[in-house]
């Protein structure tokens, strides 16, 4: 039998069941407030009527939802059409970080692999060698990048210089740039599951497929990929969602045609040229849309799982 | 034959670590530049690194980055607190109702885009009348640091049987005793990885810093945002170097300190 303090019910591994609602409060109280709440007013706001110093009045009215989806013309009497000014931001910024959510999965799936199937001694070596840049603050990061590829830097000066070409290369202020600046932010969070969807990956496979006459890249196609697919649909997610409201690299890597939603949301915000409401409904739609890809992916992943 | 073997897949690794570091070592070549200009080469000097701590800008470096380190501290102080309760009572609270519903807010932080959390806390500083400033900055900073705290304490706890501690309360130790003299120790490289990790993303942030810091308020990010702004100048790239041998110092010694902590438990 055991003692008495054991017999008050501290089940196995259940230590804290009595105190579970103090334990909580503070995370409760905090994420609460400051985010959920936040979250609700910013939801409000999205329905009120815009201040010109910025800010807003308490009217509620749907003009900024309607400022961003419809045309109504230059003096707001004309029939309304559908207003592409936004949406097209909105559809750019999609395209964009989807482009470099490919270019992730194409230079991170070979690397994932290939860590994954080096000796377990040297994994964490590898793997901290592809973390350690994530780390470094992602301001310091896009600049470094930027210095790297303007007009007259060291990148165009190496290129010229091996004679490869004879005028720089204008990479700054192109859509090229700002996805290279959203796969160079994000790319660990592609390499780290499809890595761990790899190490788990059963080799019994490869080899069955290869006593059955299927080529390495058959086997790859057809076993592997599909064996591995969670990790890859893991990390095209945790790329594409920051990506797609990124704000450093379209700013400082893109240009006025580079322009995309996180920008679109920051200029409401600043000065007096500002439009609260607008800024807020912006958000919401853009939340909206990170919300609904990752239900998606919950789905998904639940069904497969319960398969 | 090794059948795990790929073409190619070797160089397209090698490929990756190279865009990866290319900048940042371009960076730090270039922070030793003794030229004005950042495209000419003017041989090997340390005046940037002086222009940093004496030169013109050194008042408002030095006070950027005295907020940056404070509200880091303050930051992942909190939220470590923070976090450990929770994970406390996420792993060792058992079944209780609501239990989804707490995980889900707690990596909420980490689902909503952080353009849209920089949003949604500016309106509700304007909305509640507080003025944006260091305290702002402060209460948002713990707020997105939670759920980078919790992950990792989380996880360390899970790896720790719940016998030790079951054995110790068999020995008529108290809960807290329990939790202090077993428990605690034992999460202690969790903990630090969890504090580190909120710590170098406090220090990294600038999209909700730059909404919530009010006028005349910089931390290191947004200082050198506005500096970068009119162009890229040598005494930014001594910065960015600074602030890089610091990322790495952190994430090296949270390397260390998770691998003996695993090699401890083996």
């Amino acid at each position: 039998m055991a003692g008495p303090v054991a017999g008050k019910g501290s089940a196995a591994g259940a230590d804290y069941r009595g105190i579970v609602g103090p334990l909580l409060l503070p995370t409760w109280v905090v994420i609460g407030i400051f985010l959920v709440i936040p979250v609700g007013l910013m939801a409000t706001y999205s329905f009120l009527t815009k201040e010109f110093r910025g800010g807003v009045i308490w009217d509620f009215t749907l003009a900024a939802y309607d400022q961003f989806f419809l045309n109504r013309g230059l003096f707001g009497d004309e029939p309304p059409s559908i207003e592409w000014t936004y949406l097209g931001i909105f559809w750019r910024s999609i395209w964009q970080a989807g482009v470099a959510t490919l270019i992730c999965l194409i230079v991170g799936f070979p690397t994932a692999w290939f860590i994954a199937t080096r000796p377990e001694r040297t994994r964490p070596i590898w793997l901290f060698l592809i973390t350690i840049p994530y780390w470094v603050n992602l301001l310091i990061r896009t600049v470094s990048l930027k210095f790297l590829i303007r007009e007259n830097g060291p990148l165009n000066e190496a290129l010229m210089g091996i004679g490869l070409i004879d005028t720089p290369l204008p990479l700054v202020n192109t859509n090229l740039a700002v996805q290279l600046g959203l796969f160079y932010s994000y790319l660990p969070f592609m390499v780290l599951p499809i890595y761990a969807a790899v190490e788990r990956y059963n080799f019994a496979l490869t080899e069955a497929a290869h006593d059955l006459y299927a080529s390495r890249w058959v086997t790859l196609r057809e076993i592997v990929i599909p064996a591995v697919k969670p990790g890859i649909v893991a990390g095209c997610i945790l790329v594409f969602v920051p990506s797609l409201g990124a704000f450093l690299a379209p700013d400082l890597l893109g240009g006025a045609k580079t322009f995309m939603i996180g920008s679109l949301i920051d200029e409401q915000f600043k000065g007096s040229q500002g439009n609260w409401p607008f800024g807020a409904a912006a958000a919401m739609i853009l939340m909206t849309l990170v919300m609904l890809v990752l239900i998606l992916y919950a789905r998904a992943a639940a069904r497969s799982e319960a398969r | 034959m090794d059948l795990r073997r790929y073409p190619g897949f070797l160089a397209v690794t090698i490929a990756c670590l190279v865009i990866l570091y290319a900048p940042l070592i371009v960076v730090t070549i270039y922070s030793f530049n003794g030229s004005t200009s950042i495209t000419t080469w003017g041989g090997f000097s340390w005046r940037w690194y002086a222009d940093v701590f004496t030169g013109p800008e050194a008042p408002r470096f030095k006070a950027a980055a005295w907020n940056s380190l404070t509200i880091a501290l303050i930051a992942a102080t909190t939220a470590t607190a923070i976090a450990t309760a929770a994970a406390l009572a996420m792993v060792r609270g058992g079944r209780f109702r609501g239990k989804q519903a707490t995980f889900a807010l707690i990596n909420l932080p980490l689902m909503v885009p952080e353009i849209v959390i920089a949003v949604a806390t500016l309106i509700f500083f304007a909305t509640i009348g507080l003025t944006t400033g260091y305290l702002t900055i402060v209460i948002a900073h713990i707020t997105f640091c939670i759920p980078f705290a919790y992950l990792p304490i989380a996880a360390r706890m899970q790896g720790i049987e719940a016998h030790y501690e079951q054995a110790a309360r068999d020995l008529y130790a108290t809960r807290w005793q329990a939790f202090r003299l077993i428990l605690l120790p034992l999460m202690v490289p969790g903990i630090i990885s969890g504090y580190l990790l909120a710590f170098i993303i406090s220090l990294d942030d600038f999209i909700i810093t730059n909404f919530v810091k009010g006028a005349g308020m910089e931390t290191l990010p947004t200082a050198i945002f506005g500096s970068v702004k009119q162009g890229i100048k040598p005494n930014i790239m001594a910065i960015s170097t600074i602030m890089l041998a610091l990322s790495a110092l952190i994430v090296t010694l949270s390397y260390f300190i998770n691998r003996s902590g695993q090699k401890a438990r083996a």
